[in-house]
C-alpha cells in the first residue's frame, strides 16, 4: 500500500518535470529570441538586447531552467512584461475564477452522463444506445466555441432568458454570478458528456456481464434492486478515473469559452499572454494546469483505493 | 446534397481515410469485405456524403460559390438572409455562404495532413515501444503522460506563438501533439501481439527488427490503427477549428470557418446571428461526419 503511493508520487513528480521541461522548451527556447519575439521586426537591436539582457536570456540555458523552476518552487513565477508586475497574483485570480465555472460544469455533468451511459449500457445495441453514443461522441468533438455560439444565438440572443457574458458585474451577488456561469458552463458539459457516458457505458456492460450481476438475477432480485446494488456501485469505479483525466481537457476548453464570455479565468489569461507574448505569464499558466491536472489524477487514484477494497488488496501486492 | 448519396456505391472516403484503407489490402485480404460492410451502415454513408461534399467544396468551392468571397459590397453589409444573398453578408458586405463554401479549404488540407503525420510518427514510436520495451518504453511513456497533462490546444498554441503561426506549423505542431497519444494506442496492440507464435517464428527465423515490426507486426495492428486515425482526425477537426478561432490558424482575409466566426461573433448581439451560426455549423457538420464514419468503422472492425 504504501510502497504503492510512493511510487504512484514518484511518477507524478516526473511527470510534472517533464512538463516542466516542455513549457521551458517552448517558452524559452523556441522562441529564439525572446526580446526580437516581443518587441517584434522594426525594433532597434540595442533595445532588443537591453530587454534580452533584462529577461535574463542571455544566461547559459540550465541557468536559467534552474533559477525558473527555483523561483517556481517558492511561488515566484517571474514578472509579466505586459503588466511589469509579479505573476503569480494574476494566475491565483484567474485560477479561482476558473475553478468556479469547472466546477459548475461538473455538478452538472457528472449526473447526467452516468444516467446517460447507464441507460446506454441498459439498452445495449438498441437505437437508444446508439443515439446516446454517437451524440455524446458528436458533442464531444463539436469545438466549445461552436456550441457556445449556438448557445448564444438561442438563449441569449431570441430567449434573451440567460446572459451572454460570464462576469456578473460588480458587487454582483451570488445568485447573479450563478446565472451568468451557466451558459459559459454547458459547452464544457456537452465536451464532457461524451466522454463520461462512455465510461459508465462499458463499466455496467461489463458489470452486467458478471458472475454477481447473474447470482444477483438468479436469486430473483428486482431488476431495479440488481441495477442499483450490484451494477452501479461497480460500473461507476473506471468512470471517477475518467471524470480525474478530463480535468485537464477541461481546462483547455476554458481557453476558448472563457475567450467567447469574456470571462477572466486561466484560460483567457493564457491567451492573452499568448497574444501578447508574454511567455513568463504564459509558462506560469500553462505549468498550473499541468499540476492542476496532475493532483486531479492522484486525487482519483486515492479515492479509487478508498472505494473499491480489491485494488487496496492489489496495490499492497504491487 | 441528394446527388451526392444518389450513388452510395461509388462514394468514396475522404482522400486521407481511403488511403488508411487501401494500405490494409496488400497484406490482409480484409479491405474489400470492410467496404462491403461499411457501404451497408447508413451511418457511414451519411458521414461520408457530408465529408465528400466538404471536400468537395475545398477543392471547387471557388467555382461553384455564388460570390467572390473576398468580394466587399459595403453598402449591403450585415444584410440577412434572403434574396441573393442565402446565408446573408458579413460586416463587410461578403457573401456569408460563398465563406463557408470556399472556407472548407485550410481545415480539410491541415486536419488529414496533421494527422496523418501524427499516424505515421506515432505508429513507428508506438511499435518501437511495444516491440523493444525496456529503457524507451519507460522514457516515451512518461513523456506521453506529460502531454497528457497538458489540454492539446494549450500545447498548440504554446508552440505557435513561440514557432510563430502559419500553415505548415499548425500541421506540424498538430501531428507532433498527436504523436504521443498515437504511439501509446499502437504500442498497446502491440503488446497484444508480441507472444504470438508468428512472431516467435519470425525471430527464430533470424529476422532483422525492423522488418518483423513493420511487416509482420504492422499488418496486424492495422485496424487498430485504423481507428485511432479515424478518432483523431475528429481530435484534429476540433483543434484546428479552435485555433483558428483563437487566431493562430490562417490570415485574414482568407475565408475560413474559425477566423469568420472569431471576426463577426461580436455582431451576435446586435442580432446577426447568421455571421456566425452557418460557419459553426460548418464545422459541426464536418464533426459529426467524421464520427459517424469513426463509429462505423469501429462497429465494423468490432462485428
Amino acid at each position: 500500500m504504501a510502497t504503492f503511493l510512493l511510487r504512484r508520487l514518484g511518477l507524478m513528480i516526473l511527470t510534472l518535470w517533464i512538463v516542466s521541461l516542455i513549457v521551458f522548451f517552448a517558452g524559452q527556447i523556441l522562441p529564439g529570441d525572446p526580446g526580437r519575439a516581443i518587441l517584434g521586426p522594426f525594433a532597434a537591436k540595442s533595445s532588443v538586447d537591453a530587454l534580452d539582457t533584462q529577461l535574463g536570456v542571455n544566461r547559459p540555458l540550465l541557468t536559467r531552467y534552474l533559477s525558473w523552476i527555483g523561483g517556481v518552487f517558492h511561488g515566484d513565477f517571474g514578472t509579466s512584461y505586459t503588466y511589469r508586475a509579479a505573476v503569480e497574483p494574476f494566475v491565483r485570480a484567474a485560477l479561482i475564477n476558473s475553478v468556479k465555472l469547472a466546477l459548475l460544469a461538473f455538478v452538472i455533468v457528472v449526473p447526467l452522463g452516468i444516467i446517460g451511459g447507464v441507460i446506454a449500457a441498459l439498452y445495449a445495441g438498441r437505437a437508444v444506445d446508439r443515439i446516446i453514443s454517437v451524440t455524446g461522441l458528436s458533442l464531444a468533438t463539436v469545438p466549445e466555441f461552436v456550441s457556445g455560439i449556438v448557445l448564444i444565438v438561442i438563449f441569449g440572443v431570441e430567449l434573451k432568458v440567460l446572459p451572454v457574458t460570464a462576469a456578473a458585474g460588480a458587487g454582483a451577488g451570488d445568485l447573479s454570478q450563478f446565472r451568468h456561469l451557466i451558459l459559459p458552463a454547458i459547452p464544457l458539459v456537452f465536451v464532457l458528456f461524451g466522454y463520461i457516458a462512455r465510461m459508465a457505458r462499458a463499466g455496467t456492460i461489463e458489470a452486467l456481464n458478471s458472475d454477481y450481476a447473474r447470482t444477483a438475477i438468479l436469486k430473483g432480485l428486482p431488476r431495479a434492486t440488481v441495477i442499483r446494488r450490484h451494477i452501479l456501485r461497480n460500473s461507476l469505479l473506471p468512470t471517477i478515473t475518467v471524470i480525474a483525466t478530463q480535468t485537464g481537457y477541461l481546462i483547455g476548453g476554458l481557453v476558448v469559452v472563457e475567450t467567447l464570455f469574456n470571462y477572466q479565468g486561466i484560460g483567457n489569461l493564457i491567451f492573452k499572454a499568448a497574444q501578447a507574448k508574454d511567455f513568463a505569464m504564459l509558462e506560469a499558466g500553462v505549468l498550473v494546469i499541468g499540476v492542476v491536472y496532475v493532483l486531479a489524477t492522484l486525487a482519483a487514484d486515492l479515492l479509487l483505493i478508498a472505494l473499491n477494497p480489491r485494488l487496496r488488496i492489489g496495490a499492497s501486492h504491487d | 446534397m441528394t446527388d451526392i448519396t444518389a450513388d452510395p456505391g461509388s462514394a468514396p472516403l475522404g482522400p486521407a481515410a481511403g488511403g488508411a484503407v487501401a494500405v490494409a489490402a496488400p497484406t490482409q485480404r480484409v479491405a474489400p469485405a470492410l467496404w462491403r460492410l461499411l457501404l451497408r451502415r447508413p451511418t457511414f454513408l451519411v458521414g461520408a456524403a457530408i465529408l465528400l461534399f466538404w471536400v468537395v467544396c475545398a477543392i471547387f468551392g471557388h467555382s461553384f460559390a455564388p460570390f467572390n468571397p473576398l468580394a466587399q459590397q459595403l453598402l449591403s453589409s450585415n444584410a440577412a438572409p434572403g434574396g441573393s444573398h442565402w446565408f446573408g453578408t458579413d460586416p463587410l458586405g461578403r457573401d456569408v455562404l460563398s465563406r463557408v463554401i470556399v472556407g472548407a479549404r485550410d481545415i480539410l488540407v491541415i486536419t488529414p495532413l496533421a494527422t496523418v503525420l501524427g499516424t505515421i510518427l506515432g505508429t513507428a514510436l508506438g511499435l518501437a515501444m511495444g516491440y523493444f520495451g525496456g529503457l524507451l518504453d519507460l522514457v516515451v511513456g512518461r513523456i506521453v503522460e506529460a502531454v497528457l497533462a497538458l489540454p492539446a490546444v494549450i500545447i498548440a498554441f504554446l508552440f505557435i506563438v513561440a514557432l510563430g503561426p502559419s500553415t505548415t506549423t499548425l500541421i506540424i505542431v498538430v501531428g507532433f501533439i498527436f504523436t504521443p497519444l498515437i504511439a501509446r494506442t499502437v504500442r498497446a496492440a502491440v503488446l497484444t501481439e508480441r507472444h504470438l507464435d508468428y512472431l516467435s517464428a519470425a525471430r527464430l527465423l533470424g529476422e532483422k527488427p525492423a522488418r518483423v515490426m513493420f511487416a509482420e507486426i504492422l499488418p496486424n495492428v492495422l485496424p487498430a490503427i485504423l481507428v485511432e486515425f479515424t478518432v483523431r482526425l475528429g481530435y484534429a477537426v476540433f483543434a484546428v477549428a479552435t485555433l483558428s478561432f483563437l487566431g493562430f490558424g490562417v490570415a485574414p482575409p482568407t475565408p475560413d470557418w474559425g477566423a469568420d466566426i472569431a471576426a463577426d461573433y461580436p455582431g451576435l448581439l446586435a442580432g446577426y446571428w447568421w455571421q456566425t451560426l452557418f460557419p459553426a455549423l460548418a464545422i459541426a457538420s464536418l464533426v459529426t461526419a467524421v464520427n459517424l464514419i469513426t463509429d462505423s468503422i469501429e462497429q465494423v472492425l468490432n462485428a
